[in-house]
């Protein structure tokens, strides 16, 4: 199991190097740069600026300063934009309200969605089946800028039971988050139902209600574990889509998280800042999916063995 | 009174594709610790009988459409739900034909072993794996304390289903019901296993119901022997009389197309034909278009009755006096090879006091 845990950790590096390095030349190719839209900048100041912030230098030179200071000193750099702030400081910031906004819509997703699914495959073709299941489709049918902007219009100017957007009161998370996790959850009740009706067609479940096991005993212990293996899986992707879903739902609800500031980066070619959210985004990605991977293994117990 | 007396059992499924119906009008009765085999192709509704009896038909699409089973005044097929889990796993337990995926993959062996014990009583946790090491050490595993903490992938065919009877008898049972438990391994084993049940019936005094397509393992192994098929008990009698004196003509054909019970060298014969689809009514008897000794009566429908002393048949002819299947050549068969064939011990020799030429 060590052994697994640190030959994935080895195997990170290179994937985050070409993300580091695709995003770096892709991000300098894209035309303009961070200080054009500063109109009443004379060329002089510009040069000055582009010489503090090392932006004179050939691109090569400028990618292997950036690397150095990434690597040795865990330095994103200055942002471009809000002068005299730097990356780290504005992700330290912003990085709380996203990991809790994503959190927040993860428990919901897994919540209704796992509970969903194991109900639809008890009684499989039946009403109790056919709700759910239904709902479901349609929540995945919904684009998030679409439901977004429904929850609000329903539960904010409506009966007035939230704000429609801000993140001062703890019950401002309510509605974004319902809008982040409602997609997943869709999405993880389907699959729960897949998982949970294969096994339940197993010849191990026979074998346990031939012990006189209860119907609960069997979903519960004998059956769960082998139909939540899909829904696993799908939790390395799916915390990709709720991460780069809370780009929408941040800026839908005004809220400070890394999202939004991802989005206002890239507008402004602040470089620095787009680094420092890629990178982040990456390494939260690939550290999620190595602990999924772990999650797995250790369910299943003959890859445990391996 | 008998253990388990079933009557009249249909169970159909109700598919895409029409109305299976895999078991029809079945009766029988289990006494108290003797061992009942049942006999037919795969196909012949032997699993979905036990199933029936076990609550285990998966309904939709399965339905049990009439019958009663009573064991000790319950009727399996109509008590609660309640009633029916308190006594399957307790006191009827049942082993399955393939113990490569009747074991949860995702549980500790001895998990799986014990949990008939935690189910049915109030037990320690720690007096359950004693008496699930003891257990495994009665089916012949002796590392029992280490056994319990593997998984079924560290365990070959035959030692999980030795963990599965373990698992069986840990109740200790009035009535085992093995779905051919040894369909599925090496022949090697298949022997052993078949000597662990015996023992282990034995010593315990357990009535079991034995169900095999393989009619040589039957003569060895069971007191009395019924005969399915398509979904009907076709003949039933002791087993010294299902094999000395067949009685209907699917025994007989069964019979001579076991290999072991063939003089050397002597071609081996193979039943024509396929069962009959059991989605389409069959008015008469369902043997007819395999069978070589139709007549235009077997068209007629036909029931199990008695046709000599303890020997029940479905065949209208052999009913009627006009078959007797034991007047055929003398080379297809004769008892004593199949004495030499089948069982350790000479059976009670001339039960009805005939010898067979
Ligand atoms: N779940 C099911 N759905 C439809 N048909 C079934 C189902 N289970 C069994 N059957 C049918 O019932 C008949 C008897 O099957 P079974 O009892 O398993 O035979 P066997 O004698 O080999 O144990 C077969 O024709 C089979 O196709
Ligand atoms: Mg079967």
């Amino acid at each position: 199991m060590f052994k697994f845990i640190a030959r994935r950790l080895l195997e990170t590096i290179p994937v985050l190097l070409i993300i580091i390095t695709g995003s770096f030349f892709l991000m300098h190719a894209a035309p303009g740069g961070p200080f054009d839209s500063e109109r009443r900048v004379t060329p002089e100041i510009q040069r000055n600026l582009e010489a503090h912030y090392g932006l004179n230098k050939p691109l090569h030179r400028q990618y292997l300063d950036y690397l150095g200071r990434l690597v040795l000193h865990g330095d994103f750099g200055p942002s471009f934009k809000y002068s005299n702030r730097t990356v780290n400081e504005l992700i330290g910031e912003s990085l709380p309200v996203s990991l809790r906004l994503g959190m927040y819509g993860m428990i919901i997703a897994l919540v209704i969605g796992v509970t969903a699914g194991i109900i639809a495959s008890l009684r499989p073709n039946t009403a109790t089946d056919y709700v759910p299941m239904t709902l479901a489709m349609t929540g995945i049918c919904l684009p998030t800028f679409v439901l977004g902007p429904l929850l609000v219009l329903l539960f904010a100017m409506k009966l007035k039971w939230f704000n429609p957007s801000g993140w001062y009161d703890p019950t401002d998370a309510v509605l974004p988050s319902l809008t982040l996790g409602i997609y997943y959850a869709a999405y993880l009740a389907r699959l729960t139902r897949g998982g949970m009706l294969e096994v339940l067609s197993q010849d191990y479940i026979r074998t346990a209600r031939a012990k006189g096991a209860s119907e609960w005993r069997v979903v519960l212990k004998h059956a769960l574990r082998g139909g939540l293996l899909p829904v696993v899986s799908f939790l390395g992707p799916a915390l990709a889509g709720i991460i780069s879903g809370s780009f929408v739902v941040e800026s839908i609800f005004q809220i400070p998280g890394l999202g939004r500031y991802f989005v206002t980066a890239a507008f402004n070619r602040d470089y620095t800042m787009v680094m420092g959210t890629v990178i982040f985004f990456a390494v939260l990605i690939v550290a999620f999916n190595l602990l999924v991977d772990v999650v797995q293994v250790w369910l299943n117990p003959r890859l445990r063995f391996q | 009174m008998p253990l388990l007396s079933v009557s009249n059992l249909s169970t159909a499924f109700h598919t895409r594709n029409g109305i299976v119906r895999a078991v029809n009008d079945v009766s029988f009765h289990v006494d108290k610790g003797e061992t009942l085999g049942i006999v037919g192709e795969s196909g012949s509704g032997k699993s979905v009988t036990c199933y029936s009896l076990m609550g285990l038909i998966p309904q939709p699409p399965g339905r049990i459409e009439s019958g009663t089973a009573m064991f000790d005044g319950v009727d399996l097929l109509h008590c609660s739900k309640r009633q029916l889990s308190d006594l399957r796993g307790k006191r009827i337990s049942m082993i399955f034909q393939d113990p490569m995926t009747s074991l949860n993959p995702y549980l500790r062996v001895g998990e799986q072993i014990i949990e008939p014990l935690l189910i049915h009583g109030k037990i320690s946790r720690a007096e359950a794996t004693e008496r699930g090491i003891a257990a495994l050490r009665e089916v012949g595993i002796h590392d029992g304390a280490a056994r319990m903490r593997a998984y079924p992938h560290q365990f070959s065919g035959g030692m999980r289903q030795r963990v599965m009877i373990a698992m069986a008898i840990i109740t200790n049972p009035e009535l085992l019901i093995a779905d051919e438990p040894t369909t599925a391994l090496d022949v090697t084993v298949q022997a052993e296993i078949l000597d662990l049940i015996k023992k282990l019936q034995q010593d315990h005094g357990t009535a079991v119901v034995f169900i095999t397509h393989d009619l040589g393992v039957v003569s060895g192994f069971c007191d009395r022997v019924q005969v399915m098929y398509a979904g009907r008990i076709v003949e039933t009698a002791h087993v010294a009389d299902v094999f000395r004196e067949p009685k209907h003509p699917y025994n007989k054909a069964l019979q001579r197309s076991i290999p072991a019970m063939q003089r050397k060298g002597a071609e081996l014969y193979t039943i024509q034909g396929l069962p009959p689809d059991l989605s389409k009514p069959i008015p008469g008897c369902p043997f007819v278009p395999r069978c070589e000794y139709v007549q235009p009566e077997c068209h007629a429908p036909v029931h199990l009755e008695a046709v000599a002393p303890d020997h029940e048949s479905a065949c209208t002819r052999v009913q009627r006096g006009t078959l007797h299947l034991r007047e055929q050549p003398p080379e297809t068969m004769s008892a004593t090879r199949i004495d030499e064939a089948f069982t350790e011990e000479p059976p009670v020799s001339g039960r009805h006091g005939q010898q067979p030429v």
